[in-house]
């Protein structure tokens, strides 16, 4: 059984441009920072759409489903009484050119497959909500 | 889209005309600066010159840059302590990769700023992590009250215990087992074949013999990474003389011209992010580099490419063209085209790997070395008993990459 993540979360700062993010969890819903004039989620968050340049940028609720782009696990004491647990890259359903790095969890290394679908959970830490990843269809 | 067409590749103006390295060694116990006065003092000799030839300094990555024993001695240490007076000066991280230092002394001789540019790259790695091994990027600080919390970049990753570049490298690998059908006992050739041309490099961290099979039972470090894989922190100081191609013919040995330079980040700046989760800017820093140069990959004697991870290796021999997209595998089974004696011998004096992590500027000093046939034991000889006439030279890895290539001679 391979943990949900390290031993320590080394939390964010909670700066302005990223508090809604890190803050997203709250009531169970993943928000991206969205162009309203074309349509791009814009991570990680700026001041200004990249695609159109437009600054008409706002947080926005996508589904949480995404997918398994690569992982790996980590055995490494980094941070010193971690057990081993899952790093991965997750693409978002609504844009897969925009991946998070996550932990997968309530998975074994052996049964993660690179493509398999996943859906966020969050994890609280402090006043932080870190969006995890587990398969589509665990409970 | 790349830059307009130029009759001539400026950086082709310049020379390295003189190389210098200090004692290099796990944990040697000496400043940052007491090193790089060592290898500048050596480089500045192997080039004929003497200290007040030198008007230009330049350094990766400049002050207070990263975690302990990581940044060297910031460039104005260095000038007071060397007692220049300079016309140009540069320090700095970001950029393509560690040779960036390289690139703006080539740009700043071509354009007449500067005569002789002193170039260095020192680490106290190995005495600043002392038992401790290994250690992540800022993973300093813990949970609780007056904790640090990270921004910028480190916040994407860090709070998943992806502290190590160990880990994002890890991940492109493992994206390169699922596409290219990658085998550990493919990857292992990498730390092996560094090991065996380390084994005739006096300077080097390792040189104990390291099978293949060693290196199969090894440690798992972050899956698929081994111990193997990841580079040999240690202390060591770096040091090459940029001079204008004037020069050439002044020097008692031949002096190694930039033939061309790469240095594009056509992607997005970003390990998480990046279009192609195999490649990464090594792509497109590669493509930049021959779009300036009528050498093709076949004209390469050898290659040096940067092996802070094993992973960055294999994406640097595809991006450079020595093989296709996803056929490095291959490529490298069995290690014998990446051997001394092979198609395109690699990373002659152990790389990183077994070599110690230098950080790129031991790579650049061995390719000088290769094609200067100063090389003694581990001297590649080219089939008809050529000494190497063109050497290619890559630095970084994920959304940070720069190459270069070198030849014997001006041209
Ligand atoms: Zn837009």
């Amino acid at each position: 059984m391979v943990a949900n993540g390290p031993m320590l979360r080394l939390l964010p700062r909670l700066d302005d441009d990223v508090a809604f993010y890190w803050t997203s969890g709250e009531d169970g819903v993943l928000r991206l920072l969205h162009c309203n004039a074309c349509g791009f989620f814009i991570h990680p968050p700026g001041p200004v759409c990249p695609r159109c340049l437009s600054r008409d940028v706002a947080p926005e609720a996508v589904s949480g489903r995404g997918h398994v782009e690569t992982f790996t696990v980590n055995h490494q004491q980094w941070i010193p009484g971690s057990d081993p647990y899952i790093i991965a890259w997750v693409s978002i359903d609504e844009q897969p050119d925009v991946r998070l790095t996550t932990n997968l969890i309530d998975v074994e290394p052996e049964d993660v497959r690179i493509g398999m679908p996943v859906r966020v959970v969050f994890e609280q830490a402090e006043d932080v909500w870190l969006p995890l990843f587990t398969p589509e269809g665990a409970s | 889209m790349s830059p307009p067409p130029v009759e001539e590749p400026l950086e082709r103006r310049a020379v390295i005309s003189g190389i210098g390295q200090s004692a290099v060694g796990r944990r040697l116990g000496r400043s940052d600066l007491d090193l790089t006065v060592e290898a500048a003092l050596d480089a500045i000799a192997d080039a004929g010159l003497s200290r007040d030839d030198i008007d230009g300094l330049s350094t990766y990555p400049g002050m207070g840059a990263g975690t302990p024993g990581f940044g060297g001695p910031p460039s104005p240490e260095v000038q007071d302590a060397l007692g220049l007076s300079l016309n140009w000066h540069d320090g700095g991280g970001e950029g393509p990769g560690q040779m960036r230092a390289v690139m703006a002394a080539a740009l700043a001789v071509a354009a007449g700023l500067a005569r002789h540019v002193l170039v260095y790259r020192t680490v106290t790695e190995g005495t600043a992590q002392g038992a401790g091994g290994r250690q992540g990027i800022g993973g300093s600080g813990g949970g609780g009250g007056g904790v640090p919390r990270f921004g910028s970049f480190m916040q994407w990753s860090l709070p998943f215990g992806a502290v190590s570049a160990a880990n994002w490298i890890a991940m492109v690998g493992q994206r390169r087992v699922h596409e290219f059908g990658l085998t550990r006992e493919q990857l292992g050739q990498i730390a092996v074949n560094g090991r065996r041309n380390a084994a005739l490099n006096p300077k080097a961290i390792y040189s104990d013999p390291l099978s293949l099979d060693d290196y199969l039972a090894a440690r798992i470090i972050t899956t698929p990474l081994c111990l193997f894989d990841c580079d040999a922190p240690c202390d060591g100081s770096t040091a090459v003389i940029v001079s204008h191609r004037d020069v050439a013919d002044d020097l008692d040995h031949p002096a190694v011209q930039i033939n061309a330079l790469g240095t594009a980040l056509r992607g997005r700046p970003s390990w998480d992010q990046f279009d192609d989760m195999t490649s990464m800017a090594a792509r497109d820093a590669a493509a930049s580099m021959w779009e300036r140069t009528d050498l093709k990959p076949g004209d390469v004697d050898t290659a040096q490419l940067y092996d802070g991870f094993s992973v960055l290796t294999i994406v640097w021999l595809e991006a450079l063209g020595f093989c296709g997209r996803g056929e490095s595998g291959p490529f490298i089974e069995g290690g014998g085209a990446i051997a001394r004696d092979g198609l395109l011998p690699l990373n002659t004096a152990g790389g990183q790997l077994s070599g110690g992590r230098l950080h790129g500027f031991g790579l650049i000093h061995e390719a000088c070395v290769q094609l200067r046939g100063e090389g003694g034991e581990r001297q590649v000889v080219r089939p008809g008993g050529r000494v190497p006439e063109v050497a290619a030279v890559a630095n970084g890895g994920g959304p940070i990459a720069g190459t270069m290539l070198l030849t014997r001679g001006v041209r």
